[in-house]
């Protein structure tokens, strides 16, 4: 992966530099475009920091018609354009290309509609997920899906990542919670999908927008559902001897019809590393420590609890707590929302992957990392998404030792490897990028790639919209056109047909 | 007329790809139960199937569940209840409004179909717990999407595309399902005697609430004699579900009464609830033995009835509402009335009719699906002729542009 291969930059492009650097300027007047080297800096890699790259130059539109200006003008000259909202992609989904155009959302920073009888808020792409919650606390509501990165991403980035969080077991994720959006098409053309209203009149654009890494269409406006907060949230810290035991505990929670509100897992070294750093009161001797959310009203809350610690005591827990105040169930969780931080401390770079697995095979996964961890002289944490299985193994090490970076990577891959191998899958909430791009052959044949890639035919036939990310290999869409069926018998004669 | 009964998906890959090879249009049908919906397909040749059956793989405590395209509904929600899970999107029966039997449908139509019931306000529709897929598109070519993990971002989102395409990009194989615990018990509480408007309100306030309301519909007063046998009388009924653990329903139906106060309220207790959302559900008042057009459209909540009002000044049309009053259903007394009710629609925020129910004649002339403003519908073209270039699979169901995109297309040698 280090060796990327990025496509080639076209040198037409590069030559014009001058000439489209000034056309921008005329489409967003002010300050609106950034080309100086120094300025571009700030915007030459997203969380993904081991790359980096220098736009062609950046643009910060402020209105959906300049958007349109700017991607049909970049259509008809065939130059590349890469979306971008906050930069917190942690899959290089919004790594510049030297040849693009860096197309960045921040300026699309307002909220433009509050509807509380319809449970919806309007918001631009450039509004961070926790300003959306900011908007509508003062009346109870909120909005659910929360990555950790809620404080800084885009809603506009969440719908092309498809973003989740700590709550998505229960509340889902992005996807189940956008009603609608406006969004520009490569060539220009604006479209609404959706709206307050529920489901598509047709084909569902919508579903395969969110999630499509921006290689779709640029989101210009977005509609998501609003919730009124739960009455109550408590939380349960449970230690376990090993993840085996966790892991079952997980199951039998599930087994008993209890959905819970979140379901963190940390293992020993995340642990440690956690409690060193916050100081939450985390059991140390164990190897295993889940945190269980019910949330909900009072009486639900008081009647699962219960259940839920007799679950973790059939199970062998051998630590257990029950936060008894709102105080007390944030000092739970900020060990766990710190735990990114605080396995930066223990190590000098951290590489953090992203596989979902079956809940089941977490036993064989853990193992199987033990040995690639010995194998690379690499140390790993794990927290992990429990009641979905979504896997966050940090891999530790040193950019700074020549190779520990490919050892990392090489590590990483032989993880997202073995979770396909068990049925998994190689991304579940951080997307492919450039990051799992070339990984994707190992989940896909070559058909099923041209099914998605016929998908983005449909919408930028070009290849202009963030190429170079999530398709390992760009194919022409005329070739791709093209049939191989050729004329022949009937299929299966001696069956019966009527 | 050739009907294809394939028994696996090798040979679906066979029977679509000798109509690809062939250029000749088959129908795609499971047990047919909501083949009289859509554009009437002119096809010589059809596959058939049903007897791609049987449940491959169901993990209770994992949630997810596969089965082949092919399998009844009814013999997956037998076995999920067996372990007190459920779809949690609570699918829909078109059956009897359509006048067929109850209890007849396969799990691929259900994805195709993108079913969905009064939970749809709360946990979504088939297009929010499908996992992945398994199907041949048009092409003539296999391919899979998603997996089975309830979270996956890898690729593109293939299994949504197909949930609601009506079969017209690909013949489904195999599909995932997330699956969920059922609710240990439910109650309705039954708001009575409320206008349009004041249940719109009411309906919004009890959503806007830490009540957990998992479905809120209302029946006017020529609807509501129609369910539980009579049981509701003719006074209009305002109807908020609470699912959940008892203790939970108990304490948030007090929660809901306290909210309601100044209302005369019933409360409608598990098993005639149970009986009670299925008939929302399944449309149960105008599942009448007669063709007399039904649309469904989907606005905004706090929409709908205002369309309903001013298109009761135009026409005869009978109503209810589900979704807090964004799912309307329509029966027409006479004619389906498209234009008028599209305009309607769209001068009263948006959304989209479909017209579920319809003669054969005005389903060739009116178009069953609303029709998308002009960019959209070439996007949707687009994609149509992506998965099927030469428009053999159902053309023309979902749009009447779709049965010649592909012909266009071989026209020009492409
Ligand atoms: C510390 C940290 C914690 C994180 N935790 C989580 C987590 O818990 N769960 C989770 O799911 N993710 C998490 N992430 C990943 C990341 O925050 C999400 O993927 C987020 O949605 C990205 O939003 P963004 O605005 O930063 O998008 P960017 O990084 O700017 O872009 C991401 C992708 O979206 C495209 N894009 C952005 N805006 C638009 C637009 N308006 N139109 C079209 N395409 C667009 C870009 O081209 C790019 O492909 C975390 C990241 C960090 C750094």
């Amino acid at each position: 992966m280090t060796g990327l291969a990025m496509p080639k930059p076209d040198a037409a492009t590069l030559a014009r530099r001058a000439e489209i650097v000034a056309d921008m300027k005329i489409i967003v007047p002010g300050e609106g475009v950034v080309d100086a080297v120094n300025g571009m800096r700030a915007f030459e890699s997203d969380g993904l920091t081991a790359y980096r790259q220098l736009p062609l130059v950046v643009v910060l539109p402020e209105t959906t018609a300049q958007v349109a200006r700017i991607l049909k003008y970049c259509n008809d000259r065939n130059i590349r354009v890469v979306p971008r909202g906050s930069g917190t992609s942690l899959s290089g989904g919004a790594l510049p290309l030297e040849d693009a155009v860096l197309l960045v959302m921040s300026r699309f920073n307002r909220i433009l509609d509050i509807d509380y009888a319809n449970r919806s808020v309007t918001a631009q792409p450039g509004v961070t997920n926790l300003g959306i919650t900011h908007a509508v606390e003062q009346e109870g509501f909120y909005y659910a899906p929360d990555p950790s990165s809620q404080i800084a991403c885009s809603i506009g980035g969440n719908v092309a990542e498809n973003s989740g969080g700590v709550h998505c077991l229960k509340y889902g994720l992005t996807a189940n919670n956008v009603l609608g959006i406006e969004m520009v098409l490569m060539d220009g053309q604006v479209l609404r999908l959706g709206g307050k209203h529920l489901d598509s009149e047709g084909y569902d654009l919508l579903g395969v927008m969110t999630g499509s890494e921006g290689l779709l269409g640029v989101v210009t406006e977005v509609t998501v559902r609003i919730l009124k907060r739960p009455e109550a949230a408590r939380a349960l810290l449970i230690g376990f001897p090993s993840s085996e035991e966790a892991g079952q505990c997980v199951a039998d929670i599930i087994g008993a019809c209890i959905i819970p509100g979140g379901m963190e897992m940390m293992d020993g070294p995340a642990i440690r590393a956690a409690e060193d750093f916050v100081h939450a009161g985390y059991p140390l001797d164990v190897e295993a420590l889940l945190i269980v959310e019910l949330d909900g009203p009072g009486p639900e809350i008081d009647h699962l609890i219960g259940q839920v610690e007799a679950i973790a005591a059939r199970n062998g827990s051998t630590a257990c707590r029950i936060s008894t105040s709102e105080e007390e169930r944030l000092i739970f969780w900020a060990g766990r929302k710190a735990a990114f931080p605080a396995v930066g401390r223990i190590s000098p770079d951290y590489y953090c992957m992203d596989g979902t697995i079956p809940r089941k095979e977490l036993p064989r996964v853990l193992a199987g990392m033990r040995e690639m961890s010995q194998r690379y002289g690499l140390g790993v944490a794990n927290v992990f998404h429990a009641g979905d299985g979504n896997l966050h193994p940090l891999i530790l090490y040193d950019a700074n030792r020549p190779g520990e970076l490919e050892k990392a990577e090489a590590f990483g891959s032989d993880i997202l490897r073995l979770c396909v191998e068990v049925g998994g899958v190689l991304t579940g909430e951080h997307g492919v990028g450039v990051e799992k791009r070339d990984l994707m052959g190992t989940m896909f044949t070559e058909d099923d790639l041209d099914h998605q890639m016929r998908v983005k035919c449909a919408f930028d036939p070009n290849h202009l919209l963030n190429p170079g990310k999530v398709f390992p290999q760009l194919r022409r869409c005329a070739e791709m056109g093209r049939m191989h069926v050729h004329k022949g018998q009937m299929p299966f004669p001696d069956i019966p047909r009527f | 007329m050739t009907t294809f009964t394939p028994t696996t998906s090798a040979e679906v890959l066979e029977a679509v790809r000798w109509a690809a090879g062939e250029g000749e249009p088959v129908e795609i049908v499971g047990h047919g139960s909501k083949r009289g919906i859509g554009r009437p397909l002119q096809t010589e040749h059809a596959v058939d199937c049903s007897g791609l059956s049987g449940v491959t793989l169901y993990e209770p405590e994992e949630l997810v569940l596969s089965a082949r395209a092919g399998t009844p509904v009814a013999e997956i929600e037998k076995l999920l209840s067996e372990r007190h899970q459920e779809f949690a999107f609570e699918p829909m029966d078109y059956g009897p409004l359509l006048g067929g039997e109850a209890g007849r449908g396969t799990i691929g139509g259900l994805l195709s179909a993108n079913l969905a019931g009064p939970r749809r306000l709360k946990a979504g529709a088939a297009r929010d717990h499908i996992l992945g897929i398994h199907a041949v598109s048009g092409r003539g070519e296999a391919f899979k999407s998603g997996g089975r993990v309830v979270k996956n971002v890898t690729g593109y989102d293939l299994s949504k595309v197909m949930a609601g395409a009506w079969g017209t990009l690909a013949v489904l194989t195999d599909v995932t399902f997330k699956v969920l615990p059922r609710s240990e018990t439910e109650t309705t509480l039954a708001l009575r005697g409320l206008t349009e408007e004041q249940a719109v309100a009411a309906m919004a306030a009890a959503m806007g609430s830490s009540a957990e309301v998992s479905a809120a519909a209302h029946l006017p007063e020529t609807v509501t004699g129609k369910v539980l046998d009579g049981a509701l009388s003719s006074r209009a009924s305002t109807l908020l579900r609470v699912e959940g653990f008892g203790p939970s329903v108990t304490y948030r139906t007090e929660m809901l009464k306290h909210l309601f106060s100044m209302l005369e309220i019933d409360a409608i207790d598990e098993t005639p609830s149970r009986t009670l959302w299925r008939q929302v559900r399944d449309v149960t008042p105008f599942a009448d033995g007669t063709a007399r057009p039904v649309w469904r459209v989907s606005m905004a909540p706090s929409d709908g009835h205002r369309m309903v009002m001013a298109l009761r000044m135009q026409v005869a049309v009978d109503a209810f509402y589900d979704w807090q009053g964004g799912l309307v259903w329509l029966r027409m007394e006479g004619e389906c009335e498209a234009a008028t009710l599209r305009a309607l629609v769209k001068r009263h925020g948006g959304g989209h009719a479909t017209l579920v129910r319809a003669s054969f004649s005005e389903r060739v002339a009116v178009p069953v699906f609303e029709p998308q403003p002009a960019a959209l519908a070439a996007l949707a073209a687009r994609l149509k002729t992506e998965f099927d270039p030469k428009a053999i699979l159902n053309p023309g169901r979902m749009a009447a542009a779709h049965a010649v995109a592909g012909a266009d297309r071989h026209a020009t040698g492409g």
